[in-house]
């Protein structure tokens, strides 16, 4: 039995309850299990970062704990309880590369105010100030596809913030972009932190997780090789994959 | 005996007079045949985007059924709607047959497969690019529908417009439905048909023509919106 009279007086005093729980998470497909029992916890207001080589199952595990994948075993927890609809829609996701309806940059931002019941003079006043953040407002009324790449994935983050979602998962977002368009992303997505949300991010850059991130989780195929925090993972790692990846030797999780 | 030519002036002649039985002609083939695809749009957009975009059992049986209806045989549609509406069929009592209401509903069936069929091609290849971020939003399954029918909106004009064309060349239903009877059900095919047995060739080609000039007037019309859209609003 853990919580022993040792345990909870050795605790500090006042523990988070996790905004979303992992227990036992495991997904396979084509035969092959590819996530392997995973077990974490996501604390509100936290910035954590999930890092690994290619193929470490970085993205799928983010898709599982978004509710876009179904688990072959184990489950989520929204708050302690399975999640919802609504617990689906205190949430939200920005792809690696952003998937823009075929509508304007401003009719982008009122489709994910609408889904989420926002009427009329609430709807427009928050897509103005979405588009302000974002610093979108000249290209308002543009189709989002005819967007560059780093105007579209600042419309996927503002999209996805415009909702005020309590968690925010985010795939690599700025992978393809250039040095300015990743700043932008970084501001908006730090901006949103402060506001309170949870910051749930997978990316392979270093600088960014040091910019970006509170604490680590390294994955390594399919399972968690270390977590901690961000100076304890990159600086000094525990786990062999980690120490290899950080010193460019681990280019992909089937790597030795 | 009349030359190529002759027949060619009278016809032109007579859309140029613009004659009361041609006019009564054009108008009821467009009511029929805008009303069939309206109606067929109506079932067959939503029924397209619901089988393109989601995974259900007899998803394939269904898309088999939409590709092979899409090539229904006009006359066996003319007959089956016959023997529903005729006395001694099941809605004999609606009394709808050899009117337009019943052309309408025999060049519907044959339209709607089409819409649906083509439908589902455009939503399915849409879905592929949306359906994370549609998961992601916790769209319900109508939101989806109509999400996708919105944004697909400019290529499903072109199978409005494949619908059309379908409804407004038809002729064996209509007929068999309709019988082309003088201003109750004579529409610009059926008469095309009939006047031309009879010999009566300026009416009959002057019937062409305005069907042909009709069709690619609208698929003009179309054309041109689409562009003019895809500029403003769509990429």
């Amino acid at each position: 039995m853990r919580d022993t009279v040792m345990d909870i007086l050795t605790e500090s005093p006042v523990t988070a309850k996790p905004l979303l729980e992992a227990r036992g998470l495991s997904f396979a497909a084509g035969g092959q299990t590819l996530i392997h029992g995973i077990d974490l916890e996501i604390e509100p207001g936290k910035r954590t970062l999930v890092m690994g080589a290619n193929g470490s199952g970085k993205s799928l595990l983010l898709r599982l704990l978004h509710g876009l994948l179904t688990p072959s075993a184990g489950q989520v927890l929204w708050r302690g309880h399975a999640p919802d609809r609504a617990a689906r829609r205190a949430q939200a996701m920005v792809f690696q590369r952003p998937v823009m309806l075929r509508r304007s940059v401003l009719a982008n931002l009122n489709f994910a105010l609408k889904v989420h019941g926002l009427a009329g003079r609430d709807r427009a006043d928050r897509a103005n100030e979405a588009l302000e953040m974002a610093r979108l407002t000249d290209l308002a009324t543009h189709p989002a596809r005819v967007l560059s790449g780093g105007e579209q994935q600042r419309l996927a983050v503002a999209r996805a913030l415009v909702c005020e979602p309590d968690l925010l998962f985010l795939d690599e977002p700025t992978s393809s972009l250039d040095p300015a368009s990743t700043q932008m992303i970084e501001d908006l997505v730090n901006a949103a932190h402060k506001r309170g949300v949870t910051i749930v991010m997978v990316t392979h850059d270093m600088g960014q997780a040091r910019r970006m991130g509170d604490e680590v989780i390294f994955l390594h195929a399919g399972r968690v090789a270390e977590r901690g925090s961000l100076d304890q993972v990159l600086g000094a790692p525990r786990s062999e994959a980690a120490r290899a990846w950080t010193q460019g030797r681990l280019y992909t999780a089937t790597d030795n | 005996m009349f030359s190529f030519g002759d027949i060619m002036a009278e016809a032109l002649g007579l859309i140029l007079t613009w004659d009361r039985d041609l006019s009564e002609i054009v108008a009821l083939s467009l009511r029929v045949t805008l009303t069939a695809v309206a109606v067929a749009c109506l079932i067959g957009l939503p029924l397209g985007a619901i089988v393109g975009a989601f995974r259900f059992p007899g998803r394939g049986v269904a898309t088999v059924l939409l590709n092979a209806l899409m090539g229904l045989p006009p006359v066996v549609v003319g007959l089956f709607v016959y023997l529903m509406l005729s006395n001694a069929g099941p809605l004999g009592i609606l009394g709808l047959l050899y009117t337009p209401t019943a052309m309408i509903i025999a060049q519907t069936i044959l339209v709607t497969p089409i819409v649906a069929a083509l439908t589902k091609q455009v939503v399915e290849d849409l879905h592929g690019e949306y359906a994370e971020q549609f998961a992601s939003f916790g769209l319900s399954a109508r939101e989806r529908v109509s999400a996708l029918l919105w944004d697909a909106r400019y290529s499903l004009l072109t199978v409005a417009l494949a619908g059309f064309g379908r409804a407004v060349a038809e002729v064996g239903a209509v007929l068999i439905v309709g019988g082309n009877i003088n201003h109750v059900t004579r529409v610009m095919t059926t008469t095309i048909a009939l006047e031309t047995s009879k010999g009566n060739l300026e009416l009959a080609l002057a019937l062409g023509v305005l069907l042909l000039a009709l069709a690619v007037i609208v698929n003009a019309l179309v054309m041109a919106l689409r562009a003019s859209a895809v500029r403003a609003a769509y990429a």
